[in-house]
């Protein structure tokens, strides 16, 4: 059974239809990450899941609760990184931790907490006193001080630097090894193809596409060869690939669905000219590719 | 249940530490109400009343005042600012229940306004010689306990109405500001007109400060606890327990 089970949810505020008929689920100890472009839904649906928002229609189930009506045993197994909320300003690191942690009938030390994300330093100093990446640390550690079955981690690095973005990756990573769940949502390609186990691209209240990283990447089909133009030749001399050939200054390059055959034909007319292609390469489609390819098509569709 | 009441203590002790470390809150809660004794004395100098220094009776309408500045006022402008910093948003996602978190603001709001109130009477009595009747010792805390529980919830409904951390303020003080002075807090309203005297009586706080000053009344010598207005508080407290429990909402309005 599921640790999240969401059938047809959707949501509507005043004036806009923000979730229109979603469905996932995510097993016990997976990492599911929602992707999507601002306003896609994906805060209404993770705060959904937390129980702050009431739905509009379709069923949630998330470790066998109704979110909406858990109360206090619900919230004592989930952990909860929201993209913004606020913290007392004048407590210290350790006192908010001491002081959430007890809320909870599990919880997790702060010191350890503290050195999990990296504020030793800043433990006795007044939250007032963090940068906005520290704090985004400390919300880190609020989220994981009840020792959580599930966390949901509403755009968790935003505003990390990259070696505190490399550890919280590792934090995360660490907490499936343990068995936990984790949604998450993130707007950098890169931390979900670390992080998720499977990846859903939320567009417009809908889901666009689903799958595992690599699964996404392999349905995007075509490789990119790119090289400089050789300055003797011009672009009516380039062999004919049958393939999409597009020529930005000097740059060009070519959608191929078979690059071996194409490079092929692009080597021995270069050798056969005696010219040699500078910088040439060839590139797989990343993540990011097919994002921007699927978030386009969602865009247009709606 | 014991460990909700370890919860509760944490939550109180908490709030407290918080008012400490805000200066204008403390400057505001307690310094200000102390500023008015002090001031009022100078206005009324060595005025006596049968013998019995007028500070006799100013004192205690301070004490109310100041008592109403820590609950109402603190508690108003105190949950709305920690909503719209998404603090409460933050709080409501833990398993801590939420009538912890609001017993334990309530809490150290009660604590303040017992502090603020035994300065007042420690200085009214050092420099004024103000007087505590002992034999209404009980009537006095009574009327106490109840009128803090009372402008508690008020203050607790005024958060829960108005969604705006910025409004609230200026609300709370045009609620409690007019309030005072229709309430004989800062003089005797027994000459205004009738229709003031009226108003006057609707609210809540004219009765709270009645009660407490006839507690040190000494020349009252009947049982000083008026019903009808111990009556007119426990409406407004619980009119409101009821606006709060209803209207409140965790969430940053924006
Ligand atoms: N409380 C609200 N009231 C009205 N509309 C809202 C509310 N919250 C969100 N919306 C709207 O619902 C849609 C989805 O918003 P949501 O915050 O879920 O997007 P998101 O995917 O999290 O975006 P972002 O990447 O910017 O965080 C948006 O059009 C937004 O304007
Ligand atoms: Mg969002």
């Amino acid at each position: 059974m599921g640790a999240v089970v969401v059938t047809d949810l959707t949501k509507r505020y005043e004036h806009v239809e923000a979730i229109r008929g979603i469905s996932f689920e995510v097993a016990p100890g997976e990492v599911f990450a929602l992707l999507g472009p601002n306003g896609a839904g994906k805060t209404t649906t993770v705060e959904i899941l937390e129980g702050y928002r009431a739905r509009s229609g379709g069923s949630v189930e998330v470790l066998g609760f109704d979110p909406w009506d858990g109360g206090t045993p619900y919230r004592d197994r989930v952990g909860i990184v929201l993209q913004e909320s606020g913290l007392e300003a004048a407590m210290t690191v350790s006192e908010a931790l001491e002081l959430y942690g007890g809320m909870y009938s599990n919880r997790r030390d702060t010191k350890e907490l503290i050195e999990l994300v990296g504020l030793e330093d800043k433990a006795s100093e007044r939250i007032r006193t963090l940068s906005g990446g520290q704090r985004r640390r400390l919300d880190l550690a609020l989220g994981l001080v009840g020792d959580p079955d599930l966390i949901f981690l509403d755009e968790p690095t935003t505003g990390f630097d990259p070696s505190a973005r490399r550890r919280a990756w590792e934090l995360i990573k660490d907490l499936t090894s343990l068995g936990k769940t984790i949604i998450l949502t993130t707007h950098y390609l890169d931390e979900a193809q670390y992080l998720a186990d499977r990846i859903a691209v939320l567009s417009a209240g809908k889901i666009v596409a689903e799958g595992t990283p690599s699964e996404l990447g392999a349905n995007a089909g075509e490789s990119t060869i790119t090289f400089l133009l050789p300055g003797s030749v011009g672009r009516g001399d380039l062999p004919s690939l049958g393939s999409t050939v597009d020529v930005e200054g000097a740059t060009v390059s070519i959608s191929s669905a078979d690059p071996t055959q194409d490079l092929h034909l692009l080597t021995n007319w270069a050798v056969d000219r005696g010219v040699s292609l500078e910088q040439i390469q060839v590139r797989r489609p990343t993540l990011e590719d097919v994002y921007l390819e699927i978030v386009d098509e969602g865009g247009n569709g709606q | 249940m014991n460990s909700s009441l370890v919860l509760l203590w944490r939550q109180i002790r908490h709030q407290n530490a918080m008012f400490w470390r805000t200066p204008v809150a403390a400057f505001f809660t307690l310094a200000l109400p102390l500023m008015f004794l002090l001031l009022f004395n100078v206005i009324f100098g060595g005025e006596e009343v049968n013998g019995t220094p007028f500070a006799q009776f100013f004192t205690p309408a301070i004490a109310t005042f100041s008592a109403v500045s820590a609950t109402f006022t603190n508690l108003a402008i105190g949950t709305a600012l920690s909503r719209d910093l998404g603090i409460l948003k933050r709080v409501r996602g833990t398993p801590l229940p939420p009538w912890i978190y609001m017993g334990g603001r309530i809490g150290s709001g009660v604590w303040i306004a017992s502090i603020s109130v035994v300065i007042m009477f420690m200085l009214g009595w050092l420099i004024y010689d103000v007087q505590i009747l002992w034999e209404n010792i009980a009537v006095m805390v009574l009327v106490f306990v109840i009128g803090i529980a009372t402008f508690s919830a008020f203050g607790l409904a005024v958060a829960a109405v108005v969604r705006s951390g910025e409004a609230v303020p200026a609300v709370a003080q045009a609620i409690i500001l007019p309030m005072a002075f229709i309430s004989g807090i800062f003089f005797d309203t027994t000459n205004s007109p009738a229709w003031l005297e009226l108003v006057g009586n609707i609210f809540p706080l004219k009765h709270f400060a009645a009660l407490f000053v006839d507690s040190f009344n000494p020349f009252l010598t009947d049982p000083v606890l008026g019903w009808n207005h111990i009556g007119v508080m426990i409406a407004w407290g619980i009119a409101s327990l009821i606006v709060a429990t209803r209207f409140f909402i965790w969430e940053p309005n924006n």
